[in-house]
């Protein structure tokens, strides 16, 4: 008891780093008591970026081309990385351009824990990212991120995710880049030796267009109990759910996970629901990379887990005072920051020069009003 | 009474003031555009510097028992302290850098290395100060509590101490805005005072413990024998942290031609309104590049205060485009070397010590507060007349605008002119009084001779009459 209350006294300069519970803290909060304010953390990555679990931070050591529009970034991640993550989990990734860090989530693609001997057996994580016509980042990422570049990193999250043991029976529907999370998990299955029954539906618009081909057929051949099949919607158009019954009879006995857009994850849970299977279905969805759409929308305050409908000219902290969420407030006109909260997703507009917010940053309620629908860390 | 209404203060229209606030949100946009990779890079190798400096110096300090090596190693880490407050830990918690969207370079975050906790300095500063820019009390950095810094305070017995207490803020200056914050932050929460363990007061007791044990436990038990010599280093290096931090705030704010504002000001204030209270309020100082680093780039305090949350290495730009408009609206722009500026605020606060009745100007008129009322009768033209046109002047011979800065020269040169006035009238007097008495005494003079006179003649008649007595006396007696 003694000793614990001693080790959390220790640690407690530094219990807001990443790497939580870690003996590392112990002597990170003990030398914090010099370096307060600041962490050693602080200090140290300014030698080497890598040294910090103050924010998760990696270095881009790999950028693998996989489609015309898409690319790999294997990615070594610094101090207090958990690579005990799910096979399925996304990851926030933060990239500085022009000055700015733009942040992102996407899927990972690696199994938990995994190394590439090409790499020198360092534990590595990797994503896939596809470069959308309008994403400004994802664009960015594809068309020529280098290698050695410093990114920031959030601890994986989602509960997109395949147990362990996987079940007996696995289908997986997925399309573009929606392949993402389930190529983790189809190496997490590799890699343990453990692929059950699984039937991988992929959908791209041409055989050029899909992402890990070589990979897919490379599983298929290894393991029988894997069945790949590609559906090119440029020549057989959209895939009808209404032939899974001729085409896998069995898919009403299958865990199934998938993973696209959004209109095809409306059809599916449809067609799941109606089949009486909603249970067993697992959709994740991607957030889709496009710049603010529309004015006004549903603000919904994720702590208090109220939402109100506003206008495009009403402020996020009106609408949150209108519902009686505790807003913090100062000036109420742009000034102090005292109003500043985290927009958790969609998107805002500083109505005083219109300039877009997106999931991840952090917005001045006062002078910030709903593009779309979003929702705020209150 | 300060100023109660800008708009006639200023001598501007209220359409004056909209587009002067629309080209000040111009000024604003065009610094918001161009923000990106060099002005990231700038703070990133600030703190870079920072951290290096402090590290130099706190190494150095080892050695502290050498002279040579405690001079040096003060030096750094005074320096670096100076640095860390001033352009992170001040411009940081405003907001500058927020767009850079850097989880660790952000004003929600950011933890300086003073007594008082960011967040109670963030919301006692960032609010109250920066909305209510020397609006009477509600911003409560007018003095700070402790100081009179305008006649419109009520002058108490207490302030007759203000030059010590100025003295005692100045060298723990850290510690005056801990204190005051942590006050702010509880009244603006409505904490109760009795309640002992509230958030704000574990807050500031956490902080507290945390600085003092650095400086003054743990760094020197860390240099083992050298123990002494580090903590007067530490506490030097404090020491010249305040000092500097006190004089660049003052600068900033109380000296002359700093204008107060009084509440009703701030009734109905469109925010082109707010804009010129935060250009009329603050003062700036001369400073090269050097020294507008050091002081966080708060030479440029008028800057600021228009743009508390814009880039401080972007103000030089800003300050040059805030100057045209000051030419333009004809407004004053307040500026002056560090030392001038410093002076004047030491005169304020040293005048202000003093009751009322021995000060000669009001808060209508005296150099460091003034009102419309100022100018009644002097420059203001009937307001009626000039109602529905534009009553902003033009200048029929030059062209030139005519505003508050005109008028501000126009009352000082009138009230040089009445005292000058003044002086020929009493020495007219003076002469007049002093005519007099010379004709006065002349007639004293005269009318003394002709007393003198009169006893000469008198006692002449008498030593005659004596004689002719004496004369009679000689006679009987003879015969
Ligand atoms: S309340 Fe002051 S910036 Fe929003």
């Amino acid at each position: 008891m003694v000793f614990k209350n001693v080790r959390d006294w220790l640690e407690a300069p530094a219990a807001s780093v990443a790497e939580r519970g870690g003996r590392l803290n112990v002597l990170r909060g003990a030398v914090a008591r010099v370096t307060t304010p600041l962490l050693p953390d602080d200090y140290l990555h300014l030698a080497n970026p890598l040294w910090s679990a103050r924010e998760l931070r990696g270095r881009i050591v790999d950028v693998r081309k996989e489609t015309a529009d898409s690319a790999t970034l294997v990615i070594k991640p610094g101090w207090g990385f958990d690579f005990k993550f799910q096979p399925g989990q996304y990851i926030g990734i933060g990239l500085l351009v022009d000055g700015r860090w733009h942040w992102r989530s996407y899927s990972l693609t690696c199994p938990p824990d995994w190394n590439a001997p090409e790499h020198g057996g360092k534990r590595l994580i990797s994503i896939a990212v596809k470069a959308m016509p309008e994403g400004f980042l994802s664009s960015h990422i594809v068309g020529g991120v280098k290698p050695g570049t410093i990114v920031r990193l959030q601890a994986p999250q989602g509960g997109f995710v395949l147990p362990y043991p996987p079940p007996a029976k696995v289908l997986f529907l997925t399309a573009g880049s929606g392949i993402t999370p389930v190529m983790s998990m189809l190496r997490a299955m590799d890699r343990r030796g453990l692929v059950s029954d699984v039937v991988h539906l992929h959908s791209a618009r041409t055989a050029e267009d899909v992402m890990f081909g070589d990979e897919l057929r490379a599983l298929h051949d290894r393991h029988p109990s894997f069945q790949s099949h590609l559906h090119l919607t440029g020549e057989q158009g959209k895939f009808a759910l209404a032939d899974l019954d001729a085409k896998f009879p069995d898919w009403r006995e299958r865990d199934t996970w998938a993973c696209g857009p959004a209109a095809m994850l409306d059809e599916i849970e449809q067609h799941w629901r109606a089949a009486g299977l909603a249970e067993r279905l697992h959709v994740e969805r991607f957030e889709i990379e496009r710049s603010a759409i529309g004015e006004g929308g549903t603000v919904s305050f994720g702590k208090s887990g109220r939402s109100v409908e506003v206008d495009g000219a009403t402020s996020l902290l009106e609408a949150g005072e209108s519902v009686g969420v505790q807003m913090p407030f100062g000036c109420r006109m742009g000034i102090c920051q005292t109003c500043v909260v985290t927009l958790s997703s969609g998107h805002a507009r500083d109505l005083r020069n219109g300039d877009e917010r997106r999931e991840g940053d952090k917005v001045q309620t006062c002078i910030s009003a709903a593009a779309g629908d979003c929702t705020l860390d209150v | 009474m300060a100023i109660t209404d800008i708009q006639t203060f200023s001598h501007l229209t209220a359409a004056d003031i909209e587009t002067l606030g629309q080209e000040l949100d111009t000024i604003r946009r065009s610094v918001e555009l161009s923000r990106g990779e060099r002005d990231a890079k700038y703070i990133r190798r600030t703190i870079a510097a920072q951290r290096g400096l402090e590290v130099a110096g706190r190494a150095v300090l080892f050695g502290s028992r050498n002279r040579w090596a405690w001079l040096a190693g003060t030096a750094l880490l005074s320096v670096a302290k100076i640095i860390e407050n001033m352009e992170l830990g001040h411009n940081i918690s405003h907001g500058q850098w927020d767009w850079m969207n850097d989880p660790e370079i952000h004003s929600s975050t950011w933890e300086w290395d003073q007594t008082g906790p960011s967040s109670q300095w963030r919301r006692a500063h960032n609010y109250s100060h920066h909305t209510y820019t020397n609006v009477l009390g509600k911003d409560e950095d007018l003095g700070f509590g402790i100081l009179r810094m305008t006649r419109d305070e009520q002058w108490r017995p207490i302030h007759l101490v203000q030059p010590l207490a100025n003295l005692l803020l100045a060298a723990t200056f850290e510690w005056g805005i801990a204190l005051h914050d942590w006050a702010i932050e509880k009244e603006l929460t409505g904490t109760p005072k009795s309640e002992l363990l509230s958030a704000p007061n574990r807050e500031f007791a956490r902080k507290i413990a945390r600085q003092v044990s650095k400086d003054f436990l743990l760094y020197p038990a860390l240099t083992g024998p050298a123990w002494k010599s580090t903590l007067k280093a530490n506490a030097t290096a404090n020491l010249v942290r305040n000092l500097w931090a006190y004089a660049v705030i003052f600068c900033g704010h109380f000296p002359d031609g700093a204008e107060k504002f009084t509440i009703e000001q701030l009734e109905d204030e469109t925010q082109a309104e707010w804009y010129l209270r935060q250009m009329l309020g603050s003062a700036n100082f001369k400073a090269g590049p050097a020294m507008a680093f050091m002081s966080g780039n708060l030479c440029y305090q008028i800057e600021h205060h228009l743009f508390p949350d814009l880039p401080s290495n972007r103000y030089p730009e800003i300050a040059a485009r805030v100057r045209e408009l000051c030419d333009k609206y004809d407004l004053p722009y307040t500026t002056g070397s560090l030392g001038k500026q410093y002076l004047l605020a030491f005169r304020t606060i040293h005048k202000l010590a003093l009751p009322d009745r021995f000060l000669k100007r009001t808060a209508d008129d005296a150099p460091e507060t003034s009102s419309e009322r100022k100018f009644a009768g002097i420059t203001l033209p009937n307001t009626e007349r000039w109602a529905d046109n534009n009553w902003l002047l033009t200048d029929p011979e030059t062209g030139q605008r005519r505003g508050l800065r005109s008028a501000l020269h126009e009352a000082k040169v009138v009230l040089e002119e009445k005292a000058r006035h003044e002086k020929e009238v009493l020495r007219e007097a003076k002469r007049a009084l002093k005519e007099k008495a010379r004709q006065e005494k002349e007639l004293l003079r005269e009318a003394k001779i002709a007393l003198q006179e009169k006893a000469r003649v008198e006692q002449a008649a008498l030593r005659r009459k004596t004689v002719r007595e004496k004369g009679f006396r000689v006679r009987l007696r003879r015969a």
